[in-house]
């Protein structure tokens, strides 16, 4: 299989093409073969270096990140701002020289400032993987979600989608709703409106504060927590409210379409915006979500290094 | 200094209502309306425009205090460069000038290493914290010429009222940056679709027109003089025209980078778009120039705000606001009248005659008698900036690489050329 991937850096999914969307999901489709062998390392990216600098907290995505370099036999280094210059007043910039300095290949980077994955793909020879910047984009996120999709559902074109939550501030929203809708999936986002403006329409998507109506027809429903870290106070009234009229709890579940898939992107607060029940039931990937996680990154990593699919 | 004898130009008096060919004296730093008898410097000016000197009515020269931004000097010569013979300074300066001190300090390094007219502004509240009036009284017999908390807006209602009520005691406009911080918060861009797209925080619209609307309703009922400062927004520039037609003493002035590029520059994230207030939409763009165009906004200025390099080198949230903007505001304003928004006679008063009027100066017109400034200008030139060139010492300029029209060729304050293209000074 031949890919026609040309990108050093994976900046956000407004960029890629629906090919180019498609080249990653059947790469990782592959590398997910690969998780499930005894021996689940391959040597692509062997002698290769990948610095995962990690500005903004994280547990799954920084994990998921270092596990896939160690499979694709990379060296791996982590980088959180605490435990760096960064703390001691160092600039982006002169850290990321440093990394230069040092010959990494591959800089995976999250950060709560929107664009930081651009700056650094701008100075920086090496790779530069976005694993989330600010409210701005969370491109593996967006990738693995349609993976797990495509998986479940055979097909993304033509699905019902709906997003239900904190959207303004959510990254993983608008890597979701650029996927989604470069794919030919009907988006319906809902939440309050103060976290769901209407400027999203223009984005090509519905938008609805009535959430029956948005989870109704749903073959798809992903849930998104409120995002604290990044919102102002007075968005709305308490997360009691919040849940009595946006939580999935268990009469609106059932009420969904008795195929229809939950998700989550994590890290899931139960009995807040997810009844606990329907977080572990048979119909929610949350979990898969993670795994394909592992196989999505896997495949960026690849990609990005001028890998082709001959191999695994 | 040798008498001049500017020859040939097509001079534009807004003041005076003179739009025609003939030629200009200056005698001993003055205009003159006779010719000087000997030892005359002639310029040629056939095809040229001659004006009164350009001021700048909002520039930051960061002295003292950020010297490694722009000082008097550098930030002087820059002005220059565009045109400018005046150019009036805001306080938010370290110290700040809150205080007589800093505004003698600033007059003195004008006399030693300025080459334009140096106006300094006062803070409007004690080191521009919107709490106490700062002595503005004893700051006006030290020489400003108009006070403002500029870089900050005063939030106290109630003291923005007594700030203006005061200042009138004194016959000083008050400057405004219409910003309310509660609706603007941690904003870093306009808030619409682009602030959407890109995910970085918005500063509404509204968050400037509340302020404007607040602005109004105090210069009203004071009865004196609120200027609003670079107005950014469609909202803002309908408040302003409506208030002038019931008389109310309200001002307003635009920017170029406001009249020229939208939010959607954004998009790259590059710092160098990043200013407040910030671009906004097509819509508000085309207000601005709707403004310009039937006189609602009647002072064009840069918000000249030099930073560091490595300051505008970070993360977008985390870059300072502002850009350089006095070498390419002329040519940038030159654009409206090739887009025939405005005549030449009424781009030169944004310049001259409006901005003295506002601020009570003794300049912008070149009536016999009046200081020597004069700002020669070749509008037909197509040049490239080149930011590398800047005489600012900041490079902060979003324009860097853009084709430009037009500029200033000799520059002359007080009889004396401080720049002339083509001429090392």
């Amino acid at each position: 299989m031949k890919t026609d991937w040309q990108r050093k850096d994976l900046l956000s999914i407004q960029d890629l093409s629906v090919d180019e969307i498609n080249t990653v999901l059947d790469t990782a489709a592959a590398f997910k073969q690969v998780g499930k062998r005894t021996i689940k390392k391959v040597p692509s990216l062997r002698g290769k270096t990948l610095v995962n600098l990690f500005i903004e907290p994280s547990t799954r995505t920084r994990i998921s990140f270092e596990l896939a370099a160690k499979r694709l036999s990379a060296d791996v280094i982590n980088i959180t701002a605490t435990a760096s210059s960064i703390a001691k007043g160092e600039t982006l910039k002169d850290t990321a020289l440093n990394l230069q300095a040092l010959n990494t290949d591959i800089i995976v980077i999250r950060h709560s400032a929107a664009g930081a994955p651009h700056f650094l793909a701008r100075l920086l020879k090496a790779s530069v993987i976005n694993a989330g910047d600010g409210a701005h984009e969370h491109p593996t996120q967006a990738l693995l979600d349609a993976l797990t999709i495509r998986e479940k559902k055979g097909r993304i074109e033509g699905l019902n989608v709906t997003i239900l939550g904190d959207i303004l501030y959510s990254r993983v929203a608008r890597s979701n709703i650029w996927l989604l809708t470069k794919l030919g999936a009907r988006v319906t986002l809902a939440g309050p409106s103060t976290l769901v403006p209407r400027v999203f329409e223009q984005f090509g998507c519905r938008v609805t504060y009535d959430i029956e109506e948005a989870i109704r027809g749903a073959d798809v429903i992903n849930l998104l927590r409120i995002q604290h870290e990044r919102q102002r106070e007075t968005m709305f009234p308490s997360i009691g409210e919040y849940t009595a009229m946006f939580g999935l709890n268990k009469e609106r579940f059932a009420r969904t379409k008795p195929d229809a898939l939950i998700m989550h992107p994590g890290p899931i607060n139960r009995g807040v915006e997810i009844d606990s029940e329907i977080a572990d039931c048979n119909r929610s990937v949350i979990l898969e979500q993670v795994t394909n996680g592992l196989a999505v990154r896997m495949a960026v990593l690849f990609l990005c290094s001028g890998g082709q699919m001959s191999e695994p | 200094m040798k008498p001049l004898h500017i020859k040939n130009g097509r001079v534009i008096d807004p003041a005076n209502r003179i739009d025609e060919v003939r030629d200009v004296f200056i005698v001993d730093g003055k205009i003159s309306a006779k010719p000087p008898s000997d030892g005359v410097e002639v310029i040629d000016a056939t095809g040229k425009l001659v004006a009164p000197g350009l001021i700048d009515i909002h520039v930051h020269l960061r002295e003292p205090g950020r010297g490694d931004k722009e000082t008097i000097e550098t930030g002087t010569r820059c002005a220059a460069r565009g045109g400018f013979t005046s150019v009036v300074c805001m306080p938010n300066t370290s110290p700040v000038a809150d205080n007589t001190g800093t505004i003698a300090f600033i007059k003195q390094r004008t006399a030693e290493v300025g080459c334009v007219n140096v106006f300094p502004t006062g803070a409007i509240s004690k080191e521009l914290k919107g709490e106490e009036l700062a002595p503005i009284g004893s700051l006006r017999r030290a020489g400003v010429v108009a006070i403002t908390d500029d870089g900050n807006c005063v939030q106290n209602n109630e003291l923005m009222r007594r700030a203006v009520e005061y200042a009138r005691m004194f016959s000083l406009p008050v400057l405004d940056h219409c910003q309310d911080y509660n609706l603007v918060a941690d904003g870093v861009m306009n808030e619409g679709y682009w602030s959407t797209a890109l995910g970085l925080r918005g500063w509404p619209a509204a968050g400037e027109d509340v302020i404007v609307a607040r602005n109004i309703l105090l210069a009203e009922q004071a009865d004196w003089w609120i200027h609003c400062q670079h107005l950014s927004s469609a909202r803002s520039v309908e408040l302003i025209r409506q208030a002038k037609k019931r008389g109310v003493k309200i001002s307003a002035e635009a920017c170029p980078h406001h009249f020229t590029l939208t939010d959607e520059c954004l998009k790259t994230y590059d710092t160098n778009f990043k200013m407040n207030p910030p671009l906004r939409t097509e819509r508000d763009r085309e207000a601005v120039l709707e403004g310009l165009a039937d006189a609602t906004i009647e002072c064009i200025a840069s918000d000249h705000a030099p930073h560091c390099t490595y300051e505008k080198e970070v993360e977008f949230d985390l870059a300072p606001f502002g850009i350089i903007g006095l070498e390419t505001e002329l040519a940038l304003s030159l654009e409206l009248v090739r887009r025939k928004l405005l005549t030449l006679s009424q781009l030169i008063e944004k310049f001259t005659v409006n901005p003295a009027r506002l601020l009570s100066l003794q300049k912008g017109t070149l009536s016999a008698g009046a200081d020597g400034d004069v700002t020669i200008i070749d509008p037909d030139p197509e040049w490239t900036y080149d930011v590398e060139q800047s005489a600012s010492k900041a490079r902060n300029s979003p324009f860097h690489g853009w084709k430009l029209k037009g500029r200033a060729v000799v520059t002359i304050v007080g009889g004396k050329i401080v720049w002339q293209e083509n001429r090392v000074s």
